[in-house]
């Protein structure tokens, strides 16, 4: 999550002070982490100086926060292109699950128990997140959707690996190391 | 009403308890189909009101063993047991009156009766259970409002949608009031979002009237409804599946 992209989407939205982009940031990205006020003002700070953001005249009243920010033709222009711009999809089989799954083979432990365990806890985090969305708000429901489809990758990965334990082991041993892209070197 | 009157008169003779006091077990199963084993000693125990999702590749033999613990096939090794009985030790016609007085069925297809409405298909097991036609019909009714199948009752199963045919399939399964629900794949026909929908409806209403429900699924998104899975691999039952609910 890109903290300085995101606050100028919410700031493309309308001029906000640093109070409330704080408040519409956790309740959409930051469910899990809050954002700090420190990192708001950090961030809003550097956004100014790059000439993304401009802060308006400090307003009257009591209260730290009196000043109200506007997002400026170059923070649109910035914030336009980040969202034009597709996310680089990961390289899942990059991941811990692929390296615990060729230790296990290369050291002799079962391969097979640790997938089962792993999908056990894969499924676990599915009923939570189902649960989620059917008691939850439509935003929990979305947020946790993008969850369930990234675990149901996940575990059809693991299902095809445990289909392939056996092959993968014979490749394993005979030759380890193994690239990621399952070529034996 | 006398559901359940012929099944309880049934089977004394095997009648114990349940090994593990479950609703539902296998008991080292075994069942072929020619020479093809499907089940090779499968095990699972299901408590009362719990929701248990059966997942495996296919041909896995999950089918299989949902097959023998609703009574539709007889292992031909292993024990089958439902509420304390021994239902692998009765006859055909008895566990055709436990299909119909306790079970209830949900499959991939609906499998809707085509000559029948919809409102008629929903009252079915009550009429086989012998409940008169008025209140039978009267009884069905209540589903539509809670399925949200209002002015579907007229319908054939020709003139609904796969998630409406769905949806009277799962009134179907449930009007009856029984004591476990056996769902194979019940979503296997639907797109994703109609899946959710049938989904959300079929463990809504097993939740408020407490029925048990063995649900046979291959997608993780379907078993995630589930209280937990137990996983059916080569014909038998991961035993790295958790345990079940103690009862």
């Amino acid at each position: 999550m890109s903290v300085p992209l995101t606050l100028l989407g919410l700031l493309e939205r309308e001029p906000s002070h640093g109070y409330e982009l704080k408040r519409d940031y956790d309740a959409y990205f930051g469910r899990d982490k809050p954002l700090p006020f420190g990192q708001v003002y950090a961030t809003l700070g550097r956004l100014a100086r790059d000439g993304k953001v401009v802060a308006g005249e400090v307003e009257p009243g009591a209260g730290p926060d009196r000043k109200r920010y506007v997002i400026t033709d170059a923070g649109v222009t910035e914030f336009e292109a980040w969202l034009a711009h597709p996310v680089e999809p990961e390289p899942h089989l990059q991941t811990v699950l692929f390296a615990k799954v060729v230790l296990a083979l290369m050291l002799g432990r079962s391969a097979g128990r640790y997938l089962d365990t792993q999908r056990a806890a894969h499924l676990q985090r599915m009923r939570e997140l189902t649960e989620l969305k059917r008691t939850g708000a439509l935003v929990d429901g979305l947020l946790a959707d993008h969850g369930l489809f990234h675990l149901e990758a996940d575990l059809r990965w693991i299902d095809t690996t445990a289909a392939r334990l056996d092959a993968l082991a014979d490749v394993v041993r005979r030759s380890a190391p193994v690239s990621p892209s399952g070529r034996s070197r | 009403m006398t559901r359940g009157a012929s099944v309880t008169s049934t089977a004394g003779a095997a009648a114990a308890s349940s090994p593990g006091g479950y609703l539902v077990e296998a008991r080292d199963v075994v069942r072929s189909f020619g020479q093809t084993p499907a089940l090779r000693g499968a095990t699972v125990s299901v408590a009362a009101g719990e929701i248990v999702a059966v997942m495996g590749p296919s041909g896995s033999g999950k089918s299989t063993l949902l097959h023998c613990l609703a009574g539709i096939l007889v292992p031909d090794s292993g024990e089958v047991w439902f509420d304390g009985r021994r239902v692998d030790m009765l006859g055909e016609t008895e566990r055709s009156a436990l299909r119909r007085d306790r079970f209830g069925f949900v499959f991939q297809f609906g499998q809707l009766v085509p000559e029948l409405t919809a409102e008629e298909n929903v009252a079915l097991p009550l009429l086989l259970g012998g409940t008169r036609r008025a209140a039978a019909l009267e009884d069905a009714q209540v589903w539509f409002g809670r399925l949200g199948l209002d002015g579907l009752q007229g319908r054939r199963s020709g003139e609904l949608s796969g998630g409406e045919a769905q949806r009277v399939a799962l009134a179907r399964g449930l009007v009856a009031r029984p004591k476990v629900l056996f769902a194979d794949e019940p979503t296997g026909s639907l797109d994703s979002l109609t899946g959710e929908h049938v989904m959300n409806l079929l463990v809504g209403a097993a939740r408020e009237q407490g029925t048990t429900v063995v649900l046979v699924t291959h997608e993780a998104r379907v078993a995630a409804y589930a209280d937990r899975e137990v996983i059916v691999r080569d014909g038998t039952v991961n035993s790295l599946s958790p345990d079940p609910v103690t009862p």
